[in-house]
């Protein structure tokens, strides 16, 4: 019995090691599956960053300067969003998506079709906005409110002295930015029900690894594994480089 | 030019049900350096930043630059920028002196920021500090970039709130002349916010004295300290009021 699961454990150690192995020659000879796989989730998800930072950082900021009534309200439903799970959002665009769907049905160039790439940025963008509107106001927030009365004072416009207090917030401002690509490049239930996991067109690295995971096909999940924790360190990597050149 | 830069009549300031600033009267004459005194809370800050154009009365009426028509809120641009404050807990943008100080110039999209960026810091002291990092400051070297930042923009009328608190006396000599020479040279009317009679008298040439939120004395500076008409006036100038 004892010998029979020292047996499996070593069994399971080698198959690990096997698959770094192999997972190393895939990355060194630059595997075009792995490559086109690596393509499509850069795409997906830099697209989608791209809208979550354009919505995100003028919708924090906006929230950390104004009073209005009904603020409270809209900060609830944000930070609402920012806890929301993935996979409902996935459920949502789907549903809305689907043919029969309130925007599906519309048919128009405009809406993206379900299992396409467009479809996984919608629901991208929906994960990751919220963060980086939180993020921005919280950032906002932590400047002292007198600057923007004294930059005021000074004679400046209030757009002036808006983006000079986003400049003095941008640490907290490029923390929102890192937060949302976290959130969405290792996401995986939203873009698997939205995009469908399509081999050469939808398949992105989370979902690559479930499916290779679920084949047994170790070599290729850890060798996408490897480069999604690449790909983690290495945008925390320029954004660091990012900040310290405003610093 | 007219003859006075503020009127204000029946100047109400209200937060929530606290009413902190009532002046039933007040003129500003052009060229004046007026003091405002009175102890902590008195309400001279809020004054201040209802003269700034940066916060609206609750009630009354406010008359800047002789114009007939009251100021209207929030007011135009070009109205706010005759108008400078030095706060009296100045912030600095996480910048160079330099930037700091040409700020205000950019802002505006002036000409020759160098030179009278230069020309500012030398008034304050400041010239060899032009690129030092803001956040490296000490408080006094803050207070006289505060200053600074001001100067350059040449307003109109200057707005200071306690500019000289907690500095040393080397640091108060410094801002003192400045504020002497930028009288001398370009005849900016200067509110001065303080809580240091004796700075109010070695600068002032009308002073104002609010306590409680309300004026209690208006008066020109040697009237104001020689022959103060109100008692409370009277035990403030003499240094009696305990606050």
């Amino acid at each position: 019995m004892l010998c029979g699961e020292s047996k499996r454990r070593r069994c399971a150690i080698n198959e690990i090691w096997e698959g770094l192995k192999q997972a190393a020659l895939l990355l060194w000879h630059l595997d075009p599956e792995v490559m086109h796989i690596v393509g499509v989730s850069l795409r997906v998800s830099g697209t989608a960053l791209l809208f979550s930072a354009a919505i995100g950082i003028p919708l924090g900021a906006w929230l950390g300067f104004s009073r209005f009534v009904g603020r409270r309200l809209v900060v609830a439903l944000l930070y609402t969003g920012m806890g929301f799970p993935p996979v409902v959002v996935g459920l949502f665009v789907y549903l809305l998506l689907s043919q029969s769907g309130p925007l599906g049905s519309l048919n128009v160039a405009w809406v993206p079709r379900l299992f396409t790439v467009g479809a996984m940025v919608v629901a991208q963008v929906i994960i990751s906005f919220p963060l980086v509107a939180g993020f921005t106001m919280a950032a906002v927030k932590g400047v002292d409110p007198s600057l923007r009365q004294q930059l005021i004072s000074l004679g400046a416009t209030e757009w002036q002295a808006t983006l000079a207090v986003l400049r003095e917030a941008r640490f907290g401002v490029i923390v929102s930015v890192i937060a949302g690509f976290g959130s969405i490049i290792s996401e995986v239930g939203a873009v698997m029900l939205v995009g469908g996991n399509i081999e050469g067109s939808t398949r992105v690295l989370t979902t690559a690894i479930v499916l290779e995971t679920r084949r047994g096909n170790f070599s290729l999940a850890i060798a996408l594994a490897l480069i999604l924790l690449l790909l983690s360190f290495l945008s925390n990597i320029l954004m660091l480089r990012l900040q310290g050149k405003t610093a | 030019m007219s003859d006075w830069v503020y009127m204000g009549e029946n100047l109400r300031v209200t937060y929530g049900r606290r009413t902190v600033l009532r002046v039933d009267e007040l003129t500003v004459r052009a060229g004046d350096l007026l003091g405002i005194v009175g102890p902590s809370g008195a309400g001279k800050s809020t004054l201040l930043r209802v003269l700034a154009l940066l916060e609206p009365p609750t009630e009354g009426v406010l008359y800047f630059g002789g114009s007939s028509e009251p100021v209207r809120w929030p007011p135009p641009l070009d109205v706010r920028r005759r108008v400078t404050m030095v706060f009296q807990r100045p912030l600095l943008l996480s910048d160079s002196v330099f930037r700091n100080v040409a700020y205000g110039l950019r802002a505006r999209g002036a000409d020759n920021v160098r030179p009278r960026v230069e020309q500012a810091l030398e008034m304050v002291g400041l010239a060899h500090m032009a690129h030092a990092a803001a956040h490296t400051l000490s408080g006094g070297e803050l207070q006289r970039v505060a200053l600074a930042r001001a100067l350059v923009l040449e307003p109109e009328v200057l707005l200071l709130d306690e500019p000289t608190a907690n500095l040393d006396p080397y640091n108060v000599s410094v801002i003192e002349e400045a504020l002497k020479g930028l009288r001398h040279h370009n005849h900016t009317t200067i509110v001065l916010v303080t809580h240091n009679v004796f700075q109010a008298r070695r600068l002032a040439d009308r002073v104002m004295f609010l306590l409680d939120g309300e004026c209690v004395e208006a008066a020109d500076a040697e009237a104001f300290f020689e022959s103060p008409k109100d008692p409370r006036t009277r035990a403030f100038v003499r240094g009696e009021m305990v606050y």
